[in-house]
């Protein structure tokens, strides 16, 4: 290790522990009422790793796990649909002037509405509360897919596509060969803001909605009074969904492997 | 193979382009003609915006001739009546290069054959080493992606990747126009074996006046706006060309010949550029 | 040399007739228009025929006869116009009031940045609307803890956003001042403050719409008041209406919000098209 790396990961434990100072000193000491309403980091992390739990939820017991699988579930189920559907509808956006000006339409019209605004519809118009929970959770997805599918296909150079036309590719070489590649780079930045949207919407549609789950086990913890179960479910949404955007990454960077290694050469 | 020399006659007649944005009318080609020899090499030299690309753009099939027709080989190519279709009998080599960068070299050098479907992967990847080989050892770089090779050794695959496909015309619209003195003096020495390897039709677009000289055997001097051939002027120069041809007599007394028409056109559209500026 | 296709879209490959002619003789997008009136006929006749979850829902027209005949008229629904507008403006106006700094200082002090950017990178991947019950502990009133939860949706944008472009100035620049004899303050003021105007434009355009996102959120779970809240409250007392109105004013709100943001920055940034 460089003495440079040594010296930022001296750092960033040191930023570690002085935030975690200052937390639990501002609830320990401060002689503020706010403050001491607040959970602490001790006992939020002697709650978390305790074999037997005051309020339940620890990393030894079953019922945190089946948050955690509820969560992830929904938020899995809500992204692959929303890639599914969203990157064939930007692609399409983008190749057909058509279909572009019928979807941007229809997208401008319903994309304004937060996602969360629409979860008491979702839940009149669709069997169940968990189904309006994904519900919500795929829409935001969708529109960051799309929208961001569309925006790498318009970004495409249109040499490449006089290239490959010259090399003689038809409309559907023209498709598996420039356009898909060529917006991958920008479709896997879509994929990353709709992975941190999706969670963004499935914590507070399970806050709203649900009957377990991540976003549950928050409001139902504050409900009881079982303040450090709040910071447990909070950090663990973190946690969640800080993995699923590095999962996203190290598949696209798989995926893209001629953008490694450039000498910065090609344009 | 002499069959293969003899194609590729390219013919330029009266070619007309007014591009029309928002009833703005802009002349960028008029009465534009030329006939090009199957196997010539033929520069066309001129300021920037001066209708060489829309030329370019015709010929390769981007774009509609507004008026006039060019023909390769007696069959027409564009005119105004014509629907644009692109196609390998004449590939064009982009001014910034359009290698695809998710493909390696080699799979961008058999794209070609491969989606034409007149050669199968296996004979495709054969001609494709041995083509690249030829053209100064590009082989031993096959699997590599286009953004790991220099400047230089993308824009020679690019030339491969076009001449895999047997084109009767090869278009080079201002290859080397980003690179600095020394890498464009060894990209010609390249692109002069290339050619004498593979004696196809080459239109090489460019607004270096010496560039030009150096690498052809015909040169036209286009107008600015409207686009037109204002002069024609055949290089004698012996082949191979080398280096010390850039001071022989011959080659200074070409450059005289014309020198001052190219940068009188280079100063109209200068000063067209600072009135539309304004 | 100028590219006259260069404008094309990918692939211009439509015949020029019908709807494109139009679209050009109008400069309205036809196909646009009709896509919305399908929108809104479709969802009229899925409410008529009861058709799946339809039965519990209110029609466009029977909404917009509601709209027309109690709400546009009632004092309480443009109330809560306000109180929700007054949430997105603290919060988002806050966060940029601490972000922008902020994200200015981590970019330029390696020191701090490297002691403060682990931490923020490792709260920033929590929902913002994760934060309602601590902050509703923390804070005095409810009004409190959703302006500050309104603040966090906007200020890791922000934060984020300012330090990445930042550290993106061109290092030339800075020799350049620097050897034309320019102090700290002035290579702050010229160069620095120019050079993440994009950056903290990208982050207030981000930042507006995920405030809208997380106060409607925020009211749902904890407001006493606000469109959020009506939608809400509609839904609980089965007035579905409601529903409908109070999404469809949400998205207007949201809308209008990010219109005006966008109108601000273009007349901070003239440069920018």
């Amino acid at each position: 290790m460089t003495p440079l790396q040594t010296r930022k990961l001296w750092r960033m434990g040191a930023g570690y522990l002085i935030a975690f100072t200052l937390w639990y000193l501002s609830v320990k000491w401060l002689p503020l009422a706010a403050f001491a309403r607040l959970p602490d980091p001790v006992t939020v992390l002697k709650e978390w790793f305790a074999p037997e739990p005051a309020y339940g939820i620890s990393i030894f017991t079953g019922a945190y796990y089946k948050h955690i699988i509820a969560s992830t579930l929904r938020a899995f189920a809500a992204f692959i649909l929303a890639v599914a559907l969203g990157v064939p509808a930007g692609i399409l956006m983008g190749w057909s002037s058509t279909f572009h000006d019928y979807a941007a339409a229809l997208i401008g019209l319903l994309r304004p509405i937060p996602p969360l605004a629409w979860v008491p519809l979702a839940i009149l118009l669709l069997p169940a509360a968990e189904v309006a929970v994904v519900y919500v959770t795929f829409l935001v997805a969708f529109f960051a897919t799309t929208l961001n599918t569309l925006v790498g296909v318009k970004a495409i150079d249109p040499d490449y596509l006089r290239a490959a036309r010259c090399l003689g590719a038809n409309r559907r070489d023209l498709l598996r060969d420039i356009i898909v590649p060529g917006a991958l780079p920008q479709i896997f930045t879509g994929l990353q803001i709709a992975m941190g949207a999706a969670w963004f919407s499935l914590a507070a549609g399970e806050m709203i909605a649900a009957q377990y789950g991540l976003g549950f086990l928050i409001m139902d913890a504050y409900n009881l009074i079982q303040y450090p179960t709040i910071v447990i479910a909070m950090v663990t949404l973190g946690i969640l969904g800080f993995l699923s955007s590095a999962g996203i990454r190290l598949l696209g960077d798989r995926l893209m492997r001629w953008r490694s290694g450039a000498m910065g050469l090609h344009r | 193979m002499n069959d293969v020399l003899h194609q590729g006659a390219l013919s330029i007649r009266q070619a007309g382009k007014i591009y029309d944005p928002a009833g703005a009318a802009v002349v960028a080609l008029e009465d534009c003609s030329a006939e090009i020899r199957a196997g010539e090499f033929v520069a066309i030299v001129g300021p920037s915006g001066c209708g060489k690309s829309t030329l370019l753009n015709a010929i390769a099939g981007f774009d509609r001739l507004t008026s006039g027709e060019i023909l390769l080989d007696g069959v027409t190519l564009a005119s105004p009546g014509t629907e644009p279709r692109p196609g390998p009998q004449r590939v064009v080599v982009f001014q910034h290069g359009a290698l695809f960068p998710w493909m390696t070299v080699l799979e961008n050098v058999i794209y070609g054959p491969t989606r034409q479907r007149v050669l199968g992967a296996d004979a495709a990847r054969a001609k494709a080493l041995d083509m690249l080989r030829r053209c100064g050892g590009l082989d031993t770089a096959g699997q590599r992606y286009p953004g790991q090779l220099s400047s230089g050794m993308q824009r020679r695959v690019e030339i491969v990747r076009a001449l895999m496909n047997e084109p009767k015309v090869l278009l080079l619209d201002e290859p080397f126009r980003a690179m600095d003195t020394v890498s464009k003096s060894a990209m010609h020495r390249h692109l002069l074996d290339i050619h004498a390897l593979y004696p196809k039709t080459v239109l090489f677009i460019t607004h270096d006046l010496e560039e030009a000289l150096f690498l052809a055997d015909t040169v036209y001097v286009m107008t600015t706006r409207p686009g037109r051939m204002k002069t024609m002027l055949r290089v004698n120069l012996a082949r191979p060309r080398t280096l010390d041809m850039l001071v022989s007599h011959e080659y200074l007394e070409l450059k005289r010949q014309v020198v001052a028409g190219v940068h009188e056109e280079a100063q109209k559209a200068f000063e067209r550029g600072e009135r539309e500026l304004a | 040399m100028a590219d006259a296709t260069a404008g094309q879209t990918v692939t211009a490959c439509n015949a020029p007739g019908g709807f494109s002619r139009l679209a050009r003789l109008t400069g309205v997008n036809w196909r646009g228009a009709l896509a919305v009136v399908a929108f809104v006929l479709g969802w009229e006749l899925l409410v008529r025929f009861k058709a799946l979850g339809f039965a519990a829902v209110p029609g466009p027209l029977e909404s917009l006869t509601a709209f027309w005949a109690t709400y546009a008229s009632k004092a309480s629904y443009w109330e809560s116009w306000f109180a929700s507008f007054r949430r997105v403006v603290a919060g988002f106006v806050l966060a940029q009031l601490l972000g922008i700094p902020l994200g200015l200082f981590l970019g330029t002090r390696e020191r701090l940045r490297e002691l403060m950017f682990p931490v923020l990178e490792l709260m920033r991947p929590i929902p913002p609307i994760a934060w309602v019950p601590l902050s509703i502990l923390f804070w005095p009133t409810h009004e409190l803890s959703i302006i500050f939860i309104t603040f966090i949706g906007a200020f890791f944008i922000i934060v984020i956003n300012v330090h990445d472009g930042v550290r993106t100035i061109k290092q030339e620049h800075l020799w350049l001042a620097r050897s034309l004899g320019a102090g700290e303050a002035m290579i702050f003021r010229r160069i620095v403050l120019p050079s993440v105007l994009p950056a903290i434009s990208v982050g207030m355009t981000l930042g507006i719409a995920v405030t809208w996102n997380v106060v409607i959120a925020a009211e749902m779970i904890a407001g006493d008041n606000g469109l959020g809240r009506l939608t809400w409250e509609g839904y609980v007392s089965h007035t579905s209406t409601v529903v409908i109105i109070g999404m469809v004013s949400i998205g207007f709100a949201g809308y209008l919000s990010s219109a005006l943001v966008s109108w601000l920055l273009h007349k901070l940034t003239p440069w920018r098209a």
